[in-house]
């Protein structure tokens, strides 16, 4: 069953209190960003419902919000996500060749996840690094002046991380 | 070099935490403003010439002197630090290197326009840079410049931060709003402005991190002083977030005497286009305005130098200017295919469209169909006109300026560059392997060493 | 002084109309009714914050007021802007209107499906009336239109998201009418859809509202689907005692038979009156309802060719028309065959399949 720990729970208070008496539903964003977090990096129906009750609103209201903003995974997603960049400014720098690479590496398409449930490949519009282009987005960081040789460093220290977790 | 206001002190060791920040001159704005009459900061601001920061350039002064003051409602000021035109990162550098320098302003601003309650909504891809702003905050909070009785002058004022979740649209003052509400980013019908009924139907200011850190050198040195700097109605400083194809991508800050060639090719700032190649074309304030092809790029159609200003970027109109817009400055060299461009801009927009209203709604996706097709080799020349068409309908037909900002880019693009679309159209198996090159009235006039 | 309410002056298509204040260019077009009047998608005078979306009533406003004479830089639209005294508005003479409302209605019909020949909606479908008046007979659309996986919204409403043109009135209606919403806009930009997320269907007393409400054939009404036409249909005005609603319904009749239950709606395709599910849905009698009489239908409408109401027979005989000369027959048939010759009796003509077979009487005889 979704539910957030005693500490998360405090920490879904503190952001209520940033509002106003009767504004709760502000704290809605940042609750899925924490639910997102908290229950295997992407939202079900019933992690939604949750979320609602927490602030006393419909089903439907957080629906609309979760489905509108492009952070939020409706589908569960790899390990690692990578999300590409291929605005403008990252095309000019090659993002285009970097997706492609990624691609050929990872052996999956553009919002599939690998077999081994590892890394799922996406492409985003503008993050807000074009002087640091070609870049993506991994988790809460950011990874620029992307090369294939930066690429291939990035997805060893993955698998490297795996298998240090999963020694421990 | 240019005199610096905002990031002079950016590459000091540990500027970003409080005591540094202090000793080199922080929250001295704090102290002055907090002595002053609210009134009288608002007059500062609008002494100053300051001019919004996010990309509209309406005066920042005027602005704050429109908000409602009813009895007993409160009033909130809202920092828009959801940054996502492409080609624009100033901010994100201004709050992840200087987070107090934007702390201070909210400080001072906040006292100006009777906020107890401010807000930072940030967009959501930034997340690292909320640790630091929390960090900055809670510092203040511990050195009495935030909280219950600021200074002993009976202030109080709290500063949140609130994380956006991935969507351009919420920096649109209203949509911002509504995102802070808890709701879809759905831009508001206008009237009524913010300022009259904003965040939860109370008076609200939304500016953005630029103007808001402006507002502390504008206090430190007065209205009048800041105004001196600059020429015309482009008062004090500027940052440029510059990417593409130049040697030296980043954050500059300019004062708005310089020229476009000077900031281009001089190695203060871009550094000139990367791999000795030819200038071909530039988007001077994000992605929304229009590209200019080198040549009115570098001097306007009456043949004067075109400066880094609101005004001299604006020179022409659309016909042969462009924009200051948010100083997002995207440069692209000869190798660069003004038709692909156009499409990743296209597809920006049509994924960022709210769906609110049709014209944008069906507009943005029908556009980016046709570029794909016309970038693909399978267009007719007739796409071009429809093109441009179809542009034309959504411009000005919106609810919010999302809908200019997806057409205007299409229409520069046309007007610009159209022989480019046509070369596309009639090789339709060449454009597939190589790009158009330099437009023949693209060469750069001259091009310093 | 007396107590009147304070007017103000506004000015359409040079047609100048005084209004209370706080009057939108919309209500104030209507006040003065005719060719004036913008259409309107998306605004519901009735359901609160509704309009300014669809973007069919932009007007130009060529004059702000009397106080600051500046016309407006942009159309507006007409639906959520107040009017200013003194303001002058430009809607069917302006050419910047005209061009912006046909960009409109394309963008509007651009992923439409154009299914009208199997959609219920058609005959009473506002975006048909708009593709009529300010559409063009092709699209330079060239694309695969956009589609949607289907949802169920429950045995009473039918959800066809293709047609939808994102109005969000039904939003309105479930937010204003009912306890609870279900059902809301998800995603955005263009695949923007109205769903439950979740297949829920929509069983609030109230919810069927969202039927009449819709523009276009995105919701209707599953206990009549696919049943008839609207056009055969004779809609008249009736009433039953409710204990919910006000029991004011318009029943579309097709002989005896109720095929569907609708609000009464006014001449700006608005429903009058609410009515519940039980009304809508349930009572499907002639004998559930007192029938009040034909419901006035505009004779611009395709429905009022049914010719159900106010039937006028000309008064002029041939004679009158003919300055007093009675038509002559250009061949007396009945001279060369007794075919239909008044003075016999069909049913006494020798042959196979008379009348006789199925008529006693003349048998007798």
């Amino acid at each position: 069953m979704v539910k957030f720990s005693e500490d998360k729970l405090k920490e879904v208070q503190s952001m209520i209190d940033r509002y106003p008496e009767g504004k709760q539903k502000s704290a809605l964003i940042p609750l899925l960003h924490l639910a997102q977090e908290e229950f295997g990096g992407w939202l079900s129906a019933e992690t939604m419902d949750y979320v609602g009750s927490l602030l006393g609103i419909e089903p439907i209201e957080v629906y609309e919000v979760a489905t509108f903003y492009s952070m939020y995974n409706l589908k569960p997603v790899g390990k690692h996500v990578f999300e590409v960049c291929h605005t403008g400014p990252c095309m000019l720098k090659g993002s285009d060749d970097i997706i492609g690479y990624i691609k050929s590496t990872l052996g999956i398409k553009v919002g599939e996840t690998t077999a081994d449930g590892m890394f799922t490949l996406k492409t985003v519009e503008c993050l807000g690094a074009c002087g640091y282009a070609p870049m993506m987005q991994m988790g809460i960081d950011y990874r620029e002046h992307l090369t294939e040789a930066r690429v291939d460093e990035i997805i060893a220290a993955c698998r490297n991380k795996q298998q240090k977790t999963s020694k421990a | 070099m240019a005199k610096k206001l905002l990031l002079e002190k950016d590459h000091v060791e540990g500027i970003r935490h409080f005591d540094v920040y202090r000793r080199e001159g922080g929250y001295a704005a704090v102290e002055k403003a907090l002595k002053m009459e609210p009134a009288a900061i608002v007059e500062e601001v609008k002494k100053s010439g300051l001019r919004g920061r996010g990309g509209a350039g309406f005066p920042s002064g005027l602005k704050w002197s429109f908000l409602a003051k009813p009895e007993g409602v409160p009033r909130y000021l809202v920092c828009n630090a959801d940054e996502s035109e492409p080609g624009t990162f100033k901010d994100r550098y201004l709050m992840e290197f200087l987070p107090h320098l934007l702390i201070e302003g909210l400080i001072v601003s906040s006292f100006a326009l009777g906020s107890n309650r401010t807000y930072i909504y940030i967009r959501g891809e930034y997340a690292w840079i909320v640790g630091i702003l929390e960090q900055a905050i809670a510092e203040a909070k511990q050195n009495g410049f935030l909280g219950k009785n600021i200074l002993g002058t009976g202030f109080d004022c709290e500063i949140y931060v609130q994380r956006g979740a991935g969507a351009y649209i919420c920096g649109e003052e209203t949509a911002l709003i509504e995102s802070l509400e808890g709701k879809r980013g759905n831009p508001r019908i206008k009237p009524p402005f913010p300022a009259i009924k904003g965040l939860w139907d109370c008076p609200t200011v939304v500016n953005n991190v630029e103007t808001l850190a402006a507002v502390v050198p504008i206090i430190n040195m007065g209205g009048e002083e800041y105004a001196k700097i600059g020429v015309g109605r482009s008062t004090g400083t500027k940052l440029i977030s510059a990417c593409g194809n130049i040697n030296k991508p980043g954050v500059y800050e300019i004062d708005m005497t310089i020229s476009v060639e000077e900031f281009i090719y001089s190695d203060e700032y871009c550094g000139g286009i990367a791999n000795g190649k030819k200038l071909k074309a530039c988007i001077p304030g994000g992605s929304s305005v229009p590209i200019l092809p080198a040549n009115l790029l570098l001097t306007t159609a009456k043949g004067e130098p075109r400066l880094m200003n609101y005004e001299s970027l604006s020179d022409g109109g659309f016909a042969t200017g462009s924009m200051m817009g948010s100083g997002g400055f995207i440069v692209l060299d000869e190798d660069q295919c003004i038709v692909r461009h156009t499409l990743t801009l296209a597809r920006f927009y049509r994924h960022e469209s709210c769906g609110q209203c049709s014209p944008c709604r069906e507009g943005t996706g029908w556009v980016e169909k046709i570029l794909t097709k016309i970038e693909n080799g399978k267009g007719a020349i007739s796409d071009i006109d429809l093109l441009w068409d179809i542009q034309r309908k959504i411009e000005g037909n919106t609810i919010c300026p999302l809908g200019d900002a997806a057409a205007w880019p299409v229409a520069a693009a046309i007007r610009h560059f159209r022989d480019e679309f046509e070369w596309h159209v009639n090789n339709p198996e060449l454009c597939l392997t190589q790009n158009h090159g330099l437009a023949h009235y693209a060469d750069p006039i001259h091009v310093p060493a | 002084m007396s107590e009147a309410v304070k007017t103000i002056k506004v000015t359409i298509d040079n047609i100048t109309v005084d209004v209370p204040v706080g009057t939108t260019i919309l209500q104030a077009a209507r006040m003065i009714g005719g060719d004036v009047v913008p259409p309107a998608m998306c605004y519901y005078s009735k359901l609160q914050d509704s309009g300014g979306k669809c973007r069919t009533c932009l007007v130009e406003v060529s004059k702000g007021s009397e106080a600051d004479p500046r016309p407006m830089p942009k159309l507006v639209a007409s639906c959520r802007t107040g009017v200013m005294d003194g303001m002058e508005v430009k809607n069917m003479t302006s050419p910047k209107v005209e061009d912006a409302r046909n960009g409109v209605v394309e963008f509007l019909l651009l992923n439409h499906p154009l299914d009208c020949p199997v959609c219920d909606q058609a005959g009473e479908c506002h975006l048909q009336d708009l593709g009529y008046g300010h559409g063009k007979q092709g699209t330079r659309y060239e694309f695969k239109r956009r589609t949607f996986e289907k949802h169920d919204l429950g045995p009473y409403i039918q959800l066809h998201m293709t047609r939808c043109i994102l109005c969000y009135r039904c939003v309105f209606v479930a937010d204003q009418l009912t306890d609870k919403r279900s059902h809301g806009i998800l995603s955005r930009g263009d695949h923007a859809e109205i769903a439950t997320y979740i297949e829920n269907s929509l069983d609030n007393n109230f919810i069927g509202n969202v039927i009449d409400v819709c523009p276009v054939g995105a919701l209707t009404d599953k206990t009549f689907r696919f049943k008839n036409r609207v056009w055969f249909t004779k809609p008249v005005n009736a009433h039953r005692d409710c204990k919910c609603c006000s029991g004011k319904v318009t029943l579309w009749q097709r002989g005896e038979e109720v095929l569907r239950v609708t609000a009464r709606k006014d001449q700006w395709g608005e429903v009058e009156e609410w009515i519940c599910n039980e009304c809508r849905f349930e009572k499907k009698k002639t004998t559930d309802w007192t029938i009040e009489g034909p419901t006035h239908v505009s004779r611009h409408s395709v429905i009022s060719q049914g010719h159900y109401e106010n039937v006028q027979m000309p008064n002029e005989t041939f004679k009158a028309v003919h300055g007093g000369r009675n038509p002559q027959l250009l061949m007396d048939i009945h001279s060369v065959s007794e075919v239909n010759d008044p003075s016999i009796d069909l049913s006494l003509i020798n042959g196979p399949a008379t009348s006789d077979v199925y008529n006693p009487s003349t048998k007798q005889a």
